[in-house]
């Protein structure tokens, strides 16, 4: 089937199988690869993007639905070499480890902060919650969300 | 001669700053290539076939419908591969690159498909008809022990693989005033990962080459080699940084059944494994430990007498190690003047266990660590003091022949009690609990690194060890910032490729710090060495940069300087493990819990960790790997177990029914102290570090449950539904 969307801003139109994922159609047909997949139920997380806005995840919508959609992926995140503040506060608070984990982690945490600037710790834990980390304590990944949005506000 | 180029100060500038991780922009950005990243041209893809249980013969193989679809290529069983099938593995050549006419656990391959797309080669895998019969599994520790089971290794005379013995003094005949004796169990756990594994394997002109997320890539060679029948020469292993290792990518899998594949198909092959399949190819080994402790009206340790069954899976792996290592340093960091441990490596019809953080030792210190909470409550003793009691001093023997105390581990336990506030008096159903770890380090192994200073003054450092997380391309980088004088940007730490980096025995044991670290620094003063020369022959004076130096040297912007450096940890003949600990890794935990009695929920309220690291090199990392290495222990502590049906197959496989603790789950307070008493052999004294973290948190929080309601549970993981059941047989 022939599907078009917008990725990261930019328009895209490709022939995809209409049981692929948008998940594999982000990695296999798009080449954007900075999309994790582990689960593939929407248990882990790691294959966040943002679906208009909100953060799904992408191993549970087929391609097909996306249609004239607009996607972003940790792929669309830098804006013009700049990283996004959450990208910043996650290399400075130490919340990357493996990494594996983070763009997901990222992309939930940039819906979390669009819907709530200055989120509690408790708003923060429930607004990760579906995303697993298998490496850090999860602390410093609380502190990068609550620097990002401090920096955000300011 | 004395050093040249503006040089190394004796202070050292970045080693034991927290510098940024490096890599942590790629991993932020979605640059990060993991193996499942990689795309090469041409590649087929692979899907195992396997069967619905654990234990199967194999009667008969329908290849025809799976054949007939478009875009397969190769449809291999173990008929196609060289007779004998060939056997391998880490410790012993005893697994077959594929299940040859009988399966030994859940998910062992029996036929492999390749084909042109995932799609295709999904639609063959299903297609494929595997006639079989379903014959008996051997799944738990008792029955691996019951010499009425089968074999699950036709060729061997029982399921118990190895019987390890070791002790001292004289166990039977020592007086002890007061004797706990209690059964304790481990659950079987799986590492979860986030990165499931994947792999591609390439023919190419020299031999093969393998993509693989390992972390031990020349032992991977080695196997991969073994496979074959070829020189390891022929065998280039490629490793991209591991999504997340834990052990469970440290020893080779399937990828030399990929590589049979890959020659026999003349293309590059790529499997990608899903979470599932990663379940059913790596866990921790589950224990049953029977454990008897003597006291004397002090409470100091009289015997330790331990026997220790670890359930492995259907082939060694490295299970047998495992077994030995946490078996032999099974008495925890504390005198006992006589100990008996007997512990055992069983084969059984699962998925083979493997190295997993901790190798053996948490399984162990659950029970020796619950012992001394007994203890302490039977004698009326306090149980920080029971430990002090215990502890031996730093330089004191504690296992005979063994290297001692290597730090003041008391000031570790001090620390972790006073950072809960041990003494303040406790709400209701509110309790504290600690509780120490120890694991011994690498013996006999060997660490090589290349430290190249190019003609601009940069530096490339090559180096075999894995970055998986644990940041090791951070830590190399600094000690080469502080060794050649030059800043971190000028440095690059290539890894992974053994056909560039030199020989390294593994990243596992917390030893890469240590061992790789000081192979770095005798590589760069090799350098040095080298430079001092040069400078000599030039002329040139202490001030002259590397460029200028190198210039005066070879006429213009070319030629570089090699050093060379290399770190073991010696090998000794006769002893258990084959060398010494070069050092210990000690930790201290303490944990402050309340418990709802109605539902049995345990709320981590407090988390303490205090390592005794020599010194952090970097500490922010050492910090985040305490901290991630607590809550992959609070995992097995409250929420994680394989449960597996009467077939061996798992029942809760996969994310939605294996639950790992989510960012919902981490204690409210969760803090990580340093003990750097540069008392380590490692550069600037460190020790290992990164593993300390899990050793003993279940017995922390085990006991922490225990002063909240009053409960003793000595099965893992303390589920709601144990405690509560726990709470109502005690009320009845």
């Amino acid at each position: 089937m022939n599907l078009r969307l917008t990725i990261n801003g930019k328009e895209v139109a490709r022939e995809v199988a209409a049981h692929h994922t948008l998940l594999e159609f982000l990695r296999d047909d798009v080449g954007l690869t900075g999309t994790k997949e582990c689960c593939a139920e929407g248990e882990c997380g790691a294959c966040t993007v943002l679906l208009d806005g909100k953060a799904v995840n992408s191993c549970l919508v087929l391609a097909v639905e996306t249609e004239g959609s607009a996607v972003t992926t940790i792929e669309g995140l830098e804006k013009d070499g700049q990283l996004d503040p959450l990208q910043q506060a996650f290399i400075d608070k130490g919340a990357v480890q493996c990494g594996f984990c983070i763009p997901g982690m990222i992309l939930a945490a940039k819906y979390l902060l669009q819907e709530n600037s200055n989120p509690t710790d408790a708003e923060i834990k429930q607004g990760l919650a579906g995303n697993l980390c298998r490496c850090a304590g999860y602390s410093r990944i609380i502190d990068a969300v609550r620097e990002a949005g401090r920096a955000a506000r300011q | 001669m004395p050093p040249v180029n503006n040089l190394k100060d004796d202070k050292p500038k970045w080693v034991g700053q927290s510098l940024g991780r490096v890599g942590a922009e790629d991993r932020v950005t979605g640059r990060q290539k993991y193996a499942a990243d990689l795309r090469i041209d041409n590649a087929l893809q692979v899907k195992f076939v396997t069967v619905d249980c654990a234990r199967a013969r194999i009667i008969a193989i329908h290849t025809e419908a799976a054949a007939a679809v478009e875009g397969v290529r190769c449809i291999l069983t173990s008929a196609d591969l060289p007779q004998p099938v060939p056997k391998c593995g880490p410790a012993y050549d005893d697994r077959p690159v594929i299940a040859v006419g009988e399966t030994r656990f859940h998910g062992e391959p029996v036929v492999v498909v390749a084909a042109e797309t995932e799609d295709a080669a999904e639609l063959a895998a299903s297609l494929v008809r595997i006639e079989y019969e379903e014959l008996p599994p051997v799944l738990t520790v008792e029955a691996a022990l019951d010499p009425g089971s089968p074999l699950v290794q036709d060729h061997l005379q029982s399921n118990v693989l190895t019987e390890n013995h070791f002790g001292w003094g004289d166990v039977d005949s020592a007086q002890a005033h007061c004797i706990v004796e209690n059964d304790y169990t481990f659950p079987m756990v799986t590492h979860f990962a986030i990165e499931p594994h994947a792999f591609i394997a390439a023919p190419d002109p020299d031999g093969i080459t393998i993509w693989s997320p390992i972390q031990h890539p020349y032992v991977l060679r080695r196997v991969v080699a073994t496979a074959l029948g070829w020189p390891v020469a022929r065998v280039r292993i490629i490793a991209p940084d591991p999504g997340g290792g834990f052990g469970g990518k440290g020893w080779p899998k399937v990828e030399p059944l990929l590589a049979f594949l890959a020659l026999r198909v003349g293309r590059p092959v790529r499997l990608v494994m899903s979470l599932e399949e990663t379940f059913q190819a790596v866990r921790r080994a589950s224990a049953k430990v029977h454990a008897r402790t003597g006291f004397d009206a002090d409470g100091r340790i009289v015997f330790q007498d331990l026997e220790a069954n670890f359930l492995l899976g259907a082939y060694a792996d490295i299970g047998p190690r495992v077994v030995s290592k946490a078996s032999y340093s099974a008495c925890g960091p504390y005198r006992a003047p006589h100990a008996r441990v007997v512990s055992r490596a069983l084969l059984s019809h699962t998925t083979p266990s493997t190295a997993f953080r901790g190798f053996g030792t948490p399984q162990a210190s659950w029970a020796v660590e619950s012992q001394l909470n007994e203890a302490a409550a039977r004698l009326g003793l306090d149980r920080v003091e029971i430990r002090r009691r215990n502890v031996p001093a730093k330089g004191e023997e504690f296992i005979p022949n063994e290297n001692g105390a290597d730090g003041n581990w008391i000031e570790s336990l001090e620390k972790a009690a006073a950072a809960v506030a041990w003494d303040v008096p406790l709400a209701p159903n509110r309790g504290r609990g600690i509780s120490l770890g120890l694991k011994s380090s690498s013996t006999a192994s060997a660490s090589f690194a290349l430290v190249r200073l190019h003609h601009d003054g940069s530096a490339s450092v090559l180096s075999g060890t894995s970055d998986m997380g644990q940041g090791a391309r951070t830590v190399f980088t600094q000690i080469v910032a502080d060794e050649l004088a030059i800043e971190p940007d000028q440095i690059v730490v290539v890894m992974g490729d053994t056909s560039v980096v030199p020989f390294d025995s593994s990243t596992s044991a917390s030893r890469s710090t240590v061992f790789m670290g000081n192979a770095i620094i005798a590589a760069c003063k090799h350098v040095q060495e080298q430079v001092a020369a040069i400078a000599l022959e030039v002329g040139a004076g202490a001030e002259v940069p590397y460029e200028e130096l190198l210039r005066a040297y070879y006429g213009s912007a070319r030629g570089e300087v090699i050093g060379l450096g290399s770190a073991r940890s010696a090998y000794v003949p006769g002893h258990p493990l084959g060398g010494k600990s070069a050092f210990w890794e000690m930790m201290a935990a303490a944990a402050e819990v309340e418990v709802d009695p109605e539902t049995g929920m345990v709320d981590i309220r407090k988390l303490v960790l205090v390592s005794d690291v020599g010194k952090a090199l970097n500490p922010m990392q050492v910090e985040t790997q305490d901290e991630g290495s607590a809550v992959m222990g609070l995992g097995h502590t409250l929420m994680e177990q394989l449960l597996l049906d009467s077939h061996g197959r798992i029942r809760n496989l996969g994310a939605l029914d294996y639950r790992i603790p989510t960012i919902e789950d981490i204690p409210a307070e969760l803090h990580s102290f340093l003990i750097e008493n540069e008392d380590g052999p490692g550069p600037s004294g460190a020790k290992g570090a990164g593993e300390g973290g899990l050793l003993s948190i279940a017995a922390a929080v085990g006991s922490a449950i225990n002063q909240a309601v009053g409960v003793a549970i000595r099965d893992l993981p303390l589920t709601p539904e144990r405690i509560w059941q726990a709470i109502q047989d005690r009320q009845t």
